[in-house]
Order: structure tokens, then sequence, then C-alpha cells
């Protein structure tokens, strides 16, 4: 009897019921810089579904629910978009100094209904406000629980910046006590992450460096938040690095369903710069 | 002749008053000349470094000296390479404005390049050690970092000095 624990993999494929008709891949989002000067500043941004980081080659990350945010605030254009065969790409034009957010954000609903005899899984895409027109008449013993996934990338121009860190409050959010675009190799960096704008304590944070591709080892680093929310993280090399924070699920049979239950993942690409 | 042999007399009349005064000038230097040797490189494609030079002092912000960078290019379009000089980047130089007022600079090809700083525009007038920080960083090149402790009050005279390996030569020192 195999037990299998439904972490990363499961809430990956419930994100990709809405990204994409994919698996337990990689979701993740590859800037062509983190750190940028100048005037008159552009970054283009690939986004792809993958096993290996970072090249694209399976899937397309779709582009639905893709926004960028300015320094201060506002919402940004998301130009340039095109999505093709194994990657998507977009470019976001820069016109502020400080720190931008690029971000994907879905907020599901997940669940089951009973119709007919029969238990039915909700369909993809149901979210709290279309959930009324989603569930047929008839249906009893509905259950839902919520799903949040956030993959998200920062880049900034000129001097780093947090206003764009205040917490939504809900899903898993980033809060830096390292700024994301400021870390360098052989420096450990500090990242508290919050579960619906509370301190997400003991929430198992994956990191892995990028150039999988030519190497044996995945070099996988499994960390946990603290009781704060917090987590260090060194970084042994210059490069760039896929973190992904995940709420646990409950160990299920294999190949039965995921339970109903709240999930919420975080996924970032971090630029780690030489000394 | 007579006259030449006055302006001998003279001039080693100078001299000795320079001695005489050295121990004065020499206890209170008003500036620091650096040189910076850009080396010549064999390469197909060649590119004038990006230059940083910044004064570090424990417990204070970096103070960037100077910035040798294509500060005249239309639109200002050479500031998208300063993050390239990346240590002084992160340092200092995202901080800034660009160009920047008695800092800017245009960038300078192979040879001994000299360049002059006052104590005040070190920000070294407090006593005390710093260093001297020279990072450059050449398109289609490499980066390198150099770094020179000194101390103020400064004695007179050569300073320290570093040398680099790829793209930078001997870099020196001297207050006067």
């Amino acid at each position: 009897m195999k037990k299998r624990i439904w972490g990363f993999a499961a809430t990956a494929a419930l994100a990709a019921l809405v990204a994409v008709p994919a698996s337990a891949h990689r979701q993740w989002m590859l800037p062509s810089a983190t750190v940028l000067s100048g005037d008159d500043v552009w970054v283009t941004v690939d986004a792809a579904v993958s096993n290996d980081l970072f090249y694209f080659e399976h899937q397309p990350l779709r582009l639905d629910a893709m926004k960028a945010w300015a320094p201060d605030g506002t919402e940004a254009t998301i130009e340039n978009k095109s999505t093709g065969r194994y990657r998507s790409t977009f470019d976001v034009h820069l016109t502020q100094k400080g720190t931008w957010r690029i971000a994907s954000v879905a907020d599901m609903l997940m669940g089951t209904y009973d119709l007919g005899g029969k238990t039915e899984r909700l369909p993809r895409g149901t979210t709290a406000a279309n959930l009324a027109e989603r569930i047929p008449a008839g249906a009893t013993n509905v259950k839902t629980a919520e799903a949040n996934n956030r993959n998200e990338i920062f880049v900034t121009v000129g001097e780093p910046t947090t206003t764009l860190f205040k917490p939504v409050g809900k899903g898993i959010e980033l809060v830096p006590v390292t700024h994301p675009n400021d870390l360098i190799a052989g420096e450990t960096a500090t990242f508290q992450f919050l579960l619906d704008g509370k301190p997400a304590a003991d929430l198992p944070v994956t990191v892995i460096p990028g150039g999988i591709r030519y190497r044996d080892q995945l070099g996988q680093v499994d960390l946990k938040t603290g009781a704060d929310g917090k987590v260090e993280v060194n970084w042994p090399e210059p490069g760039l690095y896929w973190l992904n924070v995940t709420t646990p699920q409950a160990e299920g049979e294999e190949g039965a369903p995921p339970a109903i239950a709240r999930r919420a993942s975080y996924v970032t690409t971090l630029e780690v710069l030489a000394p | 002749m007579q006259l030449s042999t006055r302006v001998l007399v003279l001039g080693g009349t100078a001299g000795l008053g320079a001695v005489l005064t050295a121990p004065a000038v020499a206890a209170d230097p008003k500036a620091m000349d650096v040189t910076i040797n850009i080396p010549q490189l064999k390469v197909a494609e060649y590119h004038k470094p990006y230059v940083a030079i910044w004064v570090e002092k424990a417990g204070s912000a970096a103070k960037t000296v100077a910035v040798w960078y294509d500060h005249d290019m239309k639109a200002n379009e050479g500031t998208k390479w300063l993050r390239d000089v990346r240590q002084w980047w992160r340092a200092s130089g995202r901080s800034m404005k660009f160009p920047a007022n008695g800092i800017t600079g245009a960038t300078r090809g192979p040879g001994a390049q000299k360049i002059s700083f006052t104590r005040a525009q070190l920000g070294a007038t407090a006593p005390g050690d710093y260093v001297l920080v020279i990072e450059a960083a050449r398109e289609v090149g490499g980066r390198e970092l150099l770094r020179i402790p000194f101390t103020w009050p400064a004695k007179a005279g050569a300073g320290g000095r570093a040398a680099g390996k790829t793209e930078l030569g001997a870099v020196s020192v001297a207050f006067r």
C-alpha cells in the first residue's frame, strides 16, 4: 500500500487545471534581469511550466492572469504578450524607479458535490464569484476549499523599494526581510512568508538552483519556516533559484483524489548575483 | 652666466625651503592622487571599461567619487550598463542620479589614468580608516575590483597600491 504526500505536486496540478493542462511540473517565470539601471528600462519575461529549471520544454504558462505593478502600486501594462508551444513571453516597460512586481495569482475553489448518486468535482476555474452557477440544481453535499496560487517575480530599477510588499492577506505572500532583488552569493537571505496575512509557521520551503539540465544532482534544499514564518536561505553560488512554498497536504491513498482541503502555494524566481 | 648662477642659487634656496617646511606639509595633505592603469587588451571587440571609484568607511554609507561611463549617449542610454559595475551599483550607484555632478566622467582608454580628489570629495574629513575601491566592468569583457586601504590624516607621498589581473592594471594612490 503506497502512500503519497500530496504536497506541491497536487497544488501544481490544481494550478495547472486553471493555467495549463499539465501535471506536476514546475511553474516558473524568468526575467531578462532583476537588477537594472538606466532611464528607459524594459524587462522581458519568459514563463513556462517544465520539469527542468529554467528550460522551456513542456508547456507555456498561460498569461490570462499575468499582471504587473509599478513601485507606487499602480497596475502596469503587460506588453507584447505571446504564447508559443513551450513558453509564453511578455515585456514590462519599467517606467518608475524602484521594485516592480509581476505576478500571476489564481484564487480558486476546489470541491465536490453529489448529484444522482455520484460525487462530481467542481469544474476548473471555479471561484467564490461563480460557485453558485457552477453547482447544478439538485446537487447536495457540496464541499469546497480555497486554493490560492501565487507565482510572482520582482525586478528593481535603481534602489530596491518595499512599497509593493504590503500583504493582501490571501494565500501565501513573501515579506522581504532581505529584499529579493538584493541577493548575493555567500550571504544569507531571510524571507518571511505569510499565509492569509499571518506568519506561516512550519511551511516547507523548497529552493532549487537553475541549470538542472547540465548537472547530475537536483541540488534541492528543503527548508521550513519558523514560528514567525521566517526562513533563512544560503546561496552557495550566484545564479537563478526557484523557490516554492506550499501548504502541506494530508497523505492520501495512491491514486485517490486529494482531499478537499485549504491549499496555497507560492513560487518565485530569485536572482543571486556574484559578490 | 651670472644670471644662471643666481637662478641656481634661488632654486637651491627654494629647495631648501621645501625641505624645511616639508614636515608641516606632510602632516596635512589636502588631496589624493589616484593612478589607474587600464590594460591594453588584445581582443577582437574592445570597449573602454566602465569604472567606478568609491570610498568605504565602517559604519558609513559608501561614497562614490567618480564614475567613468558612456555619459554622452542620447537619452542617457549609457546608464543602462551602470549596474554591471555590480558591487559599486549595490554599495552606492543604485541610490544615485545620473549624470552625477562632479562624479560622472567619460570612459578612459588603456594607459595610466590619473584623477585627484580632495579630502572633502573623499568624504574623509573625519580622521579614521578608509578604503578606496576601484571597480571596472567592460562591455563584452570581464569585471575586476581592487581595494586600497588608507587612513586620514595621511602622510604625504606614495600611499597604498594594488594590482589587477584582468580588467585593471596597477592602481596606486599618493597624498599631497
